[in-house]
């Protein structure tokens, strides 16, 4: 299918959001009567046509399993698969494909790590150290590895602002830490974390450096290389791919040393009772038929934000989140959470006398879809001392004037709960 | 029909038999993980009715409006029409309610609304099934979980 998108060249000028709307059929629809107006991205973003016709295309013409018959079909499907793992590679400007794990999203990825590496390396009376904004996903496998092998969870401290405590997690460093895993932009308050610093300073001791990049990667340029981290890991559907599938980037040389995660097809040289030979990376950790349409379209979905550019949907992203950063200063009672001078498209709030799951349910009233809750965050909630936020999240789609209707919306609110 | 009418924000406001009771025989907290919402109720119960009822908390407006009115039809009322007006009031809010149920339930009806917000179902039943943890001295409910009384 011949898919004009692919073909538009990214350069130096704003992004011409009408444009880019009209690639995604999802925001033409309307909700109680009111156009959609979508502001949960964070949690999830939109598939742009291309996409779609990508996997739809996949499933009309090239479904099959692949890496396993002579068929011209699963050839074709195995092809396309494999093309979208250098896709990603070049993406992410990865060395090598082998480096290139699909999962089934950034929780998958993270568990691969804990139980492969983790468990295999980690001894009790080690140290894993995450930050104070990690998502559950980023806590809880580690809790679940540091029970089971006897080491300790240590956790870096945020400031008021909701940035990482540098200071603090320079003296938490030391020859007991075993695994430090960060994400690269936190999913409840937007604080994009200092990493290369932070991994340059963990390098010293040697330790092992995952980075959560789930808001990372739909939202900047990436470069792997220049990052430096060991593992980094992201879902397909935050960055206008499908969901049901991730990738799990790990440098070669730990990749190798580490066990399989699960055992099945595709993870195998040869398997008798007695004996199993495992494959080579990175299908050692691909074991059974993995989401291909979903990977596949994943790659379509790479193309398609290239074909915009990485640093002119930042650029986009930093300036709404300027505009609506201002005009939510200026509502009385209202309380951004979350003030670091380095932020992503993300603005958590709470309103004087008004719990975030109203304001969530009156918004949607008008169209507005914002995400309210603990935003699987709990600990940075606790932290800074409220249940539950209210959040705004922007992507490539988004416009000034969906600012202004949530601005209109949370005045409404106000009027009603006055 | 909306839910945020001005009963429910009045109540919301003035939650009515808000705060602790200094003698009672059965307590119970409630937690909702998923909004934070967490509500403490006290009873007094006297030859199985309920003579004094108070509750206490941080929630949504759903869930504190649930409570205040919930106090109000249950004060002064036999345990057994409590645990009645508990299950036709979950009945309604999961939208599997019949006529009949609906003259109990008089100006609780306000929440009917409910059911076509899956999302919000919990925030209103929550205070109920606080009511029946505390009868049952089960100290503790949460609508996430083993216990969660909404999917069990
Ligand atoms: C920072 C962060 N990490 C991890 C995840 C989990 O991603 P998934 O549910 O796609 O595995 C999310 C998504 O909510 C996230 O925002």
């Amino acid at each position: 299918m011949n898919d004009p998108t692919i073909f538009r060249k990214p350069n130096n000028r704003k992004l011409d959001v009408s444009e880019i709307r009209k690639d995604f059929p999802i925001l033409q629809t309307s909700v109680k009567g009111n156009p959609l107006v979508y502001l949960d991205n964070a949690a999830s973003s939109h598939m742009p046509q291309c996409v779609i016709d990508r996997i739809s295309e996949y499933h009309l013409s090239e479904h099959s399993n692949i890496h396993r018959a002579v068929h011209k079909l699963s050839e074709e499907a195995t092809a396309k698969f494999e093309e979208s793992r250098t896709i990603v590679k070049e993406f992410l400007n990865a060395r090598d494909e082998k480096e290139i794990i699909f999962t089934r999203g950034t929780t998958g990825g993270i568990n691969l790590v804990a139980k492969s590496y983790g468990e295999k390396f980690l001894r009790e009376g080690d140290e894993v150290l995450i930050s104070h904004l990690e998502h559950h996903s980023n806590i809880v496998p580690w809790q679940m590895l540091c029970q089971k092998v006897g080491a300790e969870l240590k956790v870096i401290p945020v400031t008021q602002e909701g940035e990482v405590d540098l200071e603090e997690y320079k003296s938490m460093l030391s020859t007991k830490t075993k695994f430090l895993s960060l994400t690269h932009v936190s999913n409840a308050l937007g604080t994009v974390l200092p990493i290369k610093t932070m991994i340059k300073e963990a390098r010293s001791y040697g330790i092992p450096v995952l980075v959560d990049g789930a808001q990372g990667v739909p939202h900047m340029t990436i470069d792997l290389r220049d990052i430096d981290c060991d593992f980094y890991v992201f879902s397909g559907h935050k960055m206008c791919g499908p969901s049901g599938v991730g990738v799990l980037y790990g440098k070669e040389e730990l990749l190798n040393k580490m066990d399989p995660y699960e055992g099945g097809g595709d993870m195998i040289l040869s398997v008798t009772f007695e004996k199993t030979l495992y494959n080579k990376i990175p299908y050692k950790f691909e074991a059974g038929t993995p989401p291909i349409a979903q990977a596949i379209g994943l790659g379509r979905a790479v193309n398609y934000l290239q074909s915009i550019g990485l640093n002119q949907i930042n650029q986009h992203e930093k300036e709404l989140l300027a505009y609506a950063t201002k005009r939510l200063d200026e509502i009385s009672g209202l309380t951004i959470i979350g003030r670091s001078k380095h932020k992503a498209g993300v603005i958590s709030f709470v309103m004087d006398g008004v719990h975030p799951h109203d304001v969530g349910t009156l918004l949607n009233d008008k169209g507005v879809a914002v995400r309210t809750g603990h935003h699987c965050a709990q600990p940075t909630m606790q932290r800074f001392g409220v249940p539950a936020t209210t959040r705004a999240s922007f992507y490539l789609y988004n416009t000034i004037s969906d600012i202004d209707q949530l601005i209109n919306g949370i005045h409404s609110i106000k009027k009603i709960f006055d | 029909m909306n839910l945020y009418q001005e009963v429910i924000l009045d109540h919301n406001k003035k939650p009515r038999n808000w705060g602790t009771l200094s003698n009672p025989t059965h307590q119970a907290e409630g937690l909702n993980p998923l909004c934070g919402d967490r509500i403490w109720l006290m009873l007094e119960v006297m030859d199985e009715s309920i003579v004094d009822i108070a509750v206490d908390g941080e929630s949504c407006a759903i869930c504190k409006a649930s409570a205040s009115m919930m106090t109000l039809s249950v004060k002064g009322k036999p345990l057994k029409l409590a645990e009645e007006l508990t299950s036709v009031f979950r009945k309604m809010v999961l939208g599997e309610h019949n006529e009949s149920d609906e003259s109990q339930l008089g100006r609780l009806k306000i929440f009917q609304g409910i059911k076509d917000l899956p999302s919000r179902v919990k925030c209103a039943v929550l205070p109920w099934h606080t009511l029946q943890a505390a009868v049952n001295s089960q100290g503790r409910i949460s609508t996430e979980g083993s216990d969660d009384p909404i999917s069990s």
